[in-house]
């Protein structure tokens, strides 16, 4: 009989945060220790300097853990099956080798999540979500033949976006990205190692998503930052904090921060639609039946209620959690979600959740935005510009091949 | 077989399942002017009010066997008694005493020896004051359940009249006392009402009997008022030529109003696109279309087998799926040589609902078994002698039992193998023999039918009475769950009316009826 306490698969309750398989290189890289919960995951906010980072995003070439993200591995005779009847959008479409943005709803035709579809191989998906699916998922597979494992913990992801990605992969010695197009996979032996690469990511910009065994993450990791240390060029690890910045430019919805998922909300009339939140056009309703799908076709018989809109807002004043008002001193008519100072566009960012009046949006808008100066409270009327179209986009995002630097 | 829609007469229907709620459904619709084709998987129609035979020339309604509960509405809508209905002669409850001192529970009145002055005017006012909560329930039943987000005018006209038969028709005082009452277990009602052991012991067999309750299980008065409804309605008896009879009345109705019955026709499939059902297709490889489907099966076989699963939100077949509608109660048939003889007991008093279920502490021991997938050791029964009034149902010289024997649970732990089969089927001759010492040894002939019986025999999932269990989480408006609880479904053109929709199981007729009232109404706008 040996004293020694048998290592199961226990969850160690000590552990508050959840290491991922970079860690031990993020934890050198972060500078001011600024650390987050990103589902359970210990995750930096910021690693030195946000403007450094953001510019790495913009500028040359940032690098950010996507471990925590939430991953499901779908196969079976009726992955596809399932997957339709899952999301909104048709997946018979989506190739083998193809990626593409997916939104899924409950029964009432509410945002429960967004997420990616990867169709890894013939018949073989991969669902990536930002938040916790599983029991949906689950539900959702009541009587088809479909195997669901979740595998965010089996599968570590680096994210490598900017203007020099595809330059700093290929010195990294990666082969293959010069025909791989936007939403494409590419699967590839690298050093000996298995990964996977997608052309993917929440930047708007150039960039790409690495999909990697965890026992391999840190070699990876390594092979992409030599690039750096053979002073080629500049490689940054980013935080959440600029990444929002990036996805606000890129008008990238955030479930749960810009609107509420619909399985979090408890008061009626507080969850969204995907015309709601401006998802309309991944709504397909030529394909078969969805979760949603007769809910939704009921609310497109009535004028549209609210919108989830994006605007820019006058001045350089912060517009954050201000209300939104139909006219200077007007009735209000909804509020700011999010927003961001966008340092390459020198504007005021947002998204913000306003009324429609017959199904239209609201002529003007503006928001009254309170600041301080030395401390001292002051109040500025602005007003805001919405828009359809991302406020950043840049043509080397889609270029294939992309452009050398 | 007609595949263009535009052929398709708009009022055209088929009814999946030729139970007694599938032909008043469809008697109701031919009436309104609906062409009605109605499709039963059996080789006869009728559902639970079925007479089978077993052994040698024995005769039984296989499944309900007491009818109690065929509403006076459906009877004359459908002019029955023209068709020949005849309910038989009203009869009483028996409660059966080891020690020969056996109670008649009467719609009013209970006599027998050893009862207190107290309980024999508490039972006649129970009763009266359990019908009048039952009578203000009757908007309730007789209607669609009303929404209460988006109702329409008669939902709203539903909720009114239900609001003033409660606070005008029972008053106030006793409109506080329904509402007191009302979701509580009948465990508590009945010792705060009834001294005698008997009694209580009687009453909780009509509130837990065909569901997975015991007496302390909340919502039991609820179970209760659903049974004593159908007191409010009409009385109990033992139709000549078994529960059989009812069926073949409403079959000669709805014939008579041009019904198209096929027997031996089982749906494989609902078949449905862009959400909407357009046909069926049979076992046999054909297919019927017509502009509405209607089902008599409970909801997991209708969604969740009859239908491809995706043509359903995801939420709405978990719902479903999570219905709670495992069967407890098995029936067991005997064909015996004799009539048993019970101590106290004359044979027109044998003719009566015979129960056993001498106190609530019985049933509620028997229930607790059912709880971990066991059987009851001490089951509590129902017993019929229905050879007596009706010498026709067993041979010369002979009478047959029947008996509704609960719990035994749908999930038995170790499953319904020979040996556990044998082992109930003792279990109950057992508890006979307490009362009829001798009756074992007349048994000529014995049938059981466990709630996987009924499953595969009946085509009920789970074997269930009532096609899931009426707790409250599964009544009114949320029956068999919100979505679908007003008869028609998130699938265009496809209806329930069978005993899983409101307002549940018994030989009513009226999930039916209101399923057809639904049908012709939405028809209409």
């Amino acid at each position: 009989m040996s004293n020694v306490i048998q290592q199961g698969p226990m969850h160690d309750f000590t552990e508050v945060l959840r290491h991922s398989p970079f860690h031990d290189r993020i934890e050198q890289q972060s500078q001011i220790k600024s650390w987050s919960s990103w589902n359970g995951y210990q995750t930096a906010r910021v690693f030195d300097s946000l403007s450094a980072e953001y510019f790495a995003v913009r500028s040359s070439c940032s690098v950010m853990d996507l471990t925590p993200m939430e991953k499901y591995s779908i196969t079976g005779p009726d992955a596809l099956k399932f997957l339709n009847r899952l999301v909104t959008r048709d997946i018979s479409k989506i190739k083998p080798g193809r990626v593409t943005y997916v939104v899924w709803c409950n029964d009432d035709g509410k945002v429960l999540d967004d997420g990616t579809i990867f169709h890894l191989q013939q018949g073989e998906y991969r669902l990536c979500s930002q938040h916790h699916q599983l029991d949906w998922l689950l539900i959702s597979s009541l009587g088809m033949d479909v195997t669901i494992t979740e595998e965010t913990h089996e599968v570590a992801a680096l994210s490598v976006q900017g203007p020099t990605a595809y330059s700093v992969l290929t010195a990294a010695g990666f082969v293959g990205l010069d025909t791989l197009k936007p939403f494409g996979i590419l699967h590839t032996t690298f050093n000996g190692i298995d990964v996977t690469i997608s052309r993917t990511g929440y930047t708007g910009d150039l960039g790409y998503e690495l999909w990697v065994d965890p026992a391999n993450a840190l070699l990876m990791w390594d092979c992409v930052f030599s690039v750096k240390q053979r002073g080629l060029y500049d490689i940054r690890c980013i935080g959440l904090e600029a990444l929002e910045m990036v996805r606000i430019e890129a008008g990238f919805i955030m479930p749960g921060d810009d609107f509420n998922t619909a399985e979090t909300t408890i008061r009626a009339g507080h969850d969204r639609s995907p015309f709601e939140v401006g998802l309309g056009w991944v709504v397909n309703f030529e394909k078969g039946h969805f979760t949603g799908k007769q809910a939704l076709l009921k609310e497109l018989a009535s004028p549209i209620q609210r919108r989830l809109v994006k605007m820019s807002v006058e001045g350089n004043k912060s517009p954050d959690e201000s209300f939104i008002y139909d006219s200077k001193n007007g009735k209000n008519i909804g509020a700011i979600k999010v927003q961001c100072w966008s340092p390459i566009l020198k504007a005021n960012l947002a998204l913000a959740d306003i009324e429609y009046a017959n199904g239209k949006p609201p002529a003007e808008l503006w928001t009254e935005i309170f600041y301080k100066k030395e401390l001292a409270w002051r109040v500025q009327w602005a007003r805001c510009t919405a828009s359809e179209t991302a406020f950043w986009t840049h043509p080397r995002r889609s270029a294939t091949p992309p452009q050398r630097y | 077989m007609t595949n263009s829609s535009a052929a398709v007469n708009p009022k055209s229907a088929i009814i999946i399942g030729g139970g007694h709620n599938g032909l008043v459904c469809a008697s109701y619709l031919a009436k309104a002017g609906y062409s009605v084709e109605v499709l039963e998987a059996r080789s006869s129609v009728g559902g639970g009010a079925a007479t089978s035979q077993f052994g040698d020339g024995f005769q039984v309604s296989g499944l309900a066997h007491v009818l109690h509960s065929l509403h006076p509405t459906v009877c004359k809508d459908l002019k029955l008694a023209e068709s020949g209905l005849d309910t038989g002669a009203a009869i009483q409850t028996i409660a059966l005493d080891a020690m020969g001192n056996h109670l008649t529970l009467g719609k009013n009145d209970v006599t027998g020896s050893g009862l207190s002055a107290e309980d024999i005017k508490a039972y006649s006012e129970f009763k009266q004051e359990f019908r009048d909560y039952a009578s203000a329930l009757e908007p309730l039943m007789m209607n669609k359940p009303p929404r209460l987000k988006n109702m329409d005018n008669k939902d709203k006209f539903t909720l009114a009249k239900l609001g003033w038969k409660l606070r005008f028709g029972l008053g106030g005082d006793a409109m506080s006392e329904f509402l007191r009452v009302g979701g509580i277990n009948i465990y508590d009602v009945l010792n705060d009402v009834f001294d005698d052991p008997r009694i209580k012991g009687a009453i909780a067999v009509d509130a837990v009997m065909g569901q997975h309750m015991g007496p302390r299980t909340p919502t039991t008065v609820l179970t209760y008022l659903h049974r004593v409804w159908g007191e409010t309605q009409s009385q109990s008896s033992l139709p000549p030529g078994g529960m059989g009879q009812v069926a073949k009345a409403l079959l000669a109705d709805a014939k008579g109003r041009g019904v198209k019955i096929r027997t031996d026709a089982k749906v494989e499939e609902i078949i449905v696109s862009q959400g909407r059902a357009s046909g069926v297709k049979l076992a046999s490889g054909e297919q019927l279309n017509a502009a509405l489907v209607v089902s008599n099966a409970d909801a997991k076989t209708t969604f969740l087998k009859l239908m491809d699963i995706a043509e359903l939100d995801a939420m709405f077949a978990h719902r479903i799926h999570k219905t709670r509608t495992n069967g407890n109660v098995a029936k067991l048939h005997f064909g015996l040589s004799a009539l048993p003889t019970i101590s106290g007991l004359s044979t027109d008093q044998l003719a009566q609902r015979l129960l056993v279920a001498p106190d609530l502490r019985y049933v509620e021991h028997a229930f607790n078994h059912a709880k971990y997938g066991e059987y009851s050791q001490q089951p509590i029964l129902e017993i019929t002698l229905p050879s007596i009034a009706d010498p026709s149902l067993a041979p010369a010289g002979h009478h047959v039992m029947s008996v509704s024997a609960s719990f035994a649970p749908y999930a038995l732990k170790q499953g319904w193998d020979e040996q556990q089969r044998k082992a109930f089927v003792d279990t109950v001759i057992a508890v006979i023999e307490q009362y009829a010492p001798g009756f074992a040894n007349t048994i000529v002939a014995q049938e059981l039918l466990t709630p996987v019986d009924i499953e595969e025999q009946y085509h009920v999932t789970g074997g269930h009475w009532h096609h899931g269990e009426l707790a409250i989480d599964q009544s009114f408006m949320m029956r068999p769950v919100h979505g679908a609880a007003q008869y028609d479904t998130p699938i265009n053109g496809l209806f329930l009316c069978g005993a899983g929709a409101h307002p549940g199981g018994g030989i009513t007729g009226i999930p039916g009826r209101n399923a057809a009232r639904r049908i012709i109404d939405m028809g209409r706008s």
